[in-house]
């Protein structure tokens, strides 16, 4: 009988986003580094994806690529994980950006934790976990 | 407009709580019941009279058709009953809605009570992921209030150490209150060691994490009179506020629901802040009471660190401001033992008593500040 090979560690899972019929145009849209957006007739501009507008309640809206510039509204720095797959990655950080077309999002900044200003101007950097590319941004001012 | 018609109509004519802290081998139906044993006692009346039964649900455990549960183990049948989720601004909102009820006639007497046994049982509530971004590692009820305590510090330069002065002054509270889970002062220099749990929150910033229950009894005041109700308090005023934006797309993080839930309480009352003498504010983190002192009108806009700071909020101060202890220090229960404190104050039997204190404020709130509901007392 053979032996079973001794089990090599295995990163814990990352916590992956439900990509389905909705979502799926802003998760392949990173993977293209594009961030994409809703953006309605009414003129209202919104993230995460939703079906009806939160504005007018109607569904003519379009995905619309951001120009991926945008500001740093605030951010926390983990101490604590509450996942098993960030324990590795303490201190990390968890931001919030207003992308100059309007919608916020959440976000990872890619600058060190120490280095982050409140309303520092920011730009898209994709980032991969596994197979799924992440909007995450860094200062450039 | 909020109408003034039910000022001083209606009272909270009994208060009950269990113990606080870790209370293992206890679910939270039966917590309920201890708690409404204890208020029915101190309001010196029966629970044949209760014909409202109105609870918030468990946050570590929602149950379908709880309100029922919690009524059929006090064995009541109410007239109006059910459980209500808006978060920490529940028992206030519920206490609210007791009085409507009774001044529309469709109930007479209300029990309103909350428990959970989240310290014994389940913080997973605590620690949730948040959607899809949980894949940036945005998790937990604690890094939202971090966003906004940040964005407070960006747009208004507050210090560390105006975070500190609410925690302070809740320690200090809490460690004369027998009942208190955490029992000891804090200095300065304490808390600005205290370790990091989401920067820029310290553990010190944090509400404890609490099993235990309490439970207050509404009735008109004409109905306390005729039962012989020892000591009613009356409400002077309520009012309440929310939105629905989550923290990561709410367009603005540093002024909260107390400016509506405020507005619409002092009006009822006709009162001001200035003529508040006593206050139980929220404070699940430390942030949350620097905002919501600014945005009921005690200070200028983004002078909240500034206001709490110099032993203002401390009892013998200018405004004391959760003097049982609060969710800091007293019990992590989301809000309804400042309730209890506010009319304490107001019967004057509180153990740091204001002294002749006749306006007692009260505030709520929910989810990441979503929802907020303010509690005006009078003496």
């Amino acid at each position: 009988m053979a032996h079973s090979p001794v089990p090599t560690p295995v990163a814990p899972a990352f916590p992956t986003p439900d990509v389905n019929e909705l979502t799926r145009p802003y998760w392949d849209g990173l993977k293209e580094n594009r961030l994409m957006f809703q953006k309605c007739r009414c003129g209202n501009a919104w993230l995460p994806a939703r079906r009806e507008c939160p504005n007018c309640l109607g569904t003519e809206w379009q995905w619309t690529q951001a120009s991926g510039k945008g500001c740093l509204i605030s951010w926390v720095v983990y101490h604590t994980s509450y996942h098993d797959a960030f324990k590795s990655r303490l201190p990390y950080n968890v931001a919030i950006v207003e992308l100059d077309e309007g919608p916020r999002l959440i976000t990872n900044m890619v600058d060190a934790n120490e280095t982050l200003r409140g309303d520092a101007q920011v730009t898209l950097q994709v980032g991969w976990e596994g197979e799924t590319a992440l909007a995450r941004f860094r200062m450039t001012d | 407009m909020a109408h003034d018609n039910l000022r001083g109509r209606y009272v909270i004519a009994g208060i009950g709580h269990t113990a606080y802290g870790k209370l293992p081998g206890r679910d939270t139906v039966s917590l309920n019941v201890e708690a409404c044993r204890h208020a029915l006692a101190d309001a010196g009346i029966g629970k044949d009279v209760v014909d409202g039964v109105l609870v918030k649900v468990p946050t570590s455990a929602h149950q379908f058709m709880y309100g029922q549960k919690v009524a059929e183990a006090l064995g009541i049948q109410p007239r109006v009953g059910g459980a209500w989720d808006q978060g920490g601004a529940a028992n206030i909102q519920l206490i609210s809605y007791a009085i409507m009820a009774i001044d529309a006639g469709q109930c007479d007497v209300a029990l309103v009570c909350y428990a959970d046994n989240p310290r014994s049982g389940s913080r997973n509530v605590y620690a949730r992921p948040r959607g899809d971004d949980a894949a940036y590692g945005w998790f937990a009820t604690a890094a939202g209030y971090g966003m906004i305590h940040r964005r407070h510090v960006i747009e208004y330069g507050t210090r560390p150490e105006h975070f500190g002065a609410v925690a302070i002054a809740s320690r200090k509270h809490g460690a004369q209150n027998p009942d208190a889970q955490v029992r000891s002062a804090l200095t300065m220099e304490q808390y600005l060691q205290s370790p990091w749990v989401v920067d820029p929150l310290r553990r010190d910033d944090c509400a404890l994490v609490s099993d235990g229950a309490a439970a207050v009894v509404v009735m008109s005041a004409k109905r306390a009179k005729s039962l012989g109700v020892a000591m009613p308090v009356p409400v002077l005023g309520f009012g309440a506020g929310q939105t629905s934006w989550e923290v990561p797309v709410r367009k603005t993080l540093t002024t909260t629901e107390a400016v509506k839930a405020g507005a619409t309480a002092f009006a009822m009352a006709g009162v001001t802040p200035k003529e508040v003498d006593v206050a139980q504010i929220y404070d699940c983190f430390t942030i949350t009471v620097i905002q919501t002192l600014e945005d009921y009108g005690f200070c200028a806009k983004g002078k909240g660190g500034e206001f709490v700071s110099g032993g203002r909020i401390e009892h013998g101060g200018e405004l004391p401001v959760n003097t049982s202890g609060g969710l800091l220090s007293e019990t992590g229960m989301p809000g309804m033992q400042l309730v209890m404190e506010g009319v304490r104050q107001m019967r004057g039997t509180a153990r740091l008593q204001v002294p002749g204190a006749k306006v007692s404020l009260v505030s709520g709130q929910g989810g990441t500040m979503h929802t907020h509901n303010a509690l005006i007392l009078g003496a």
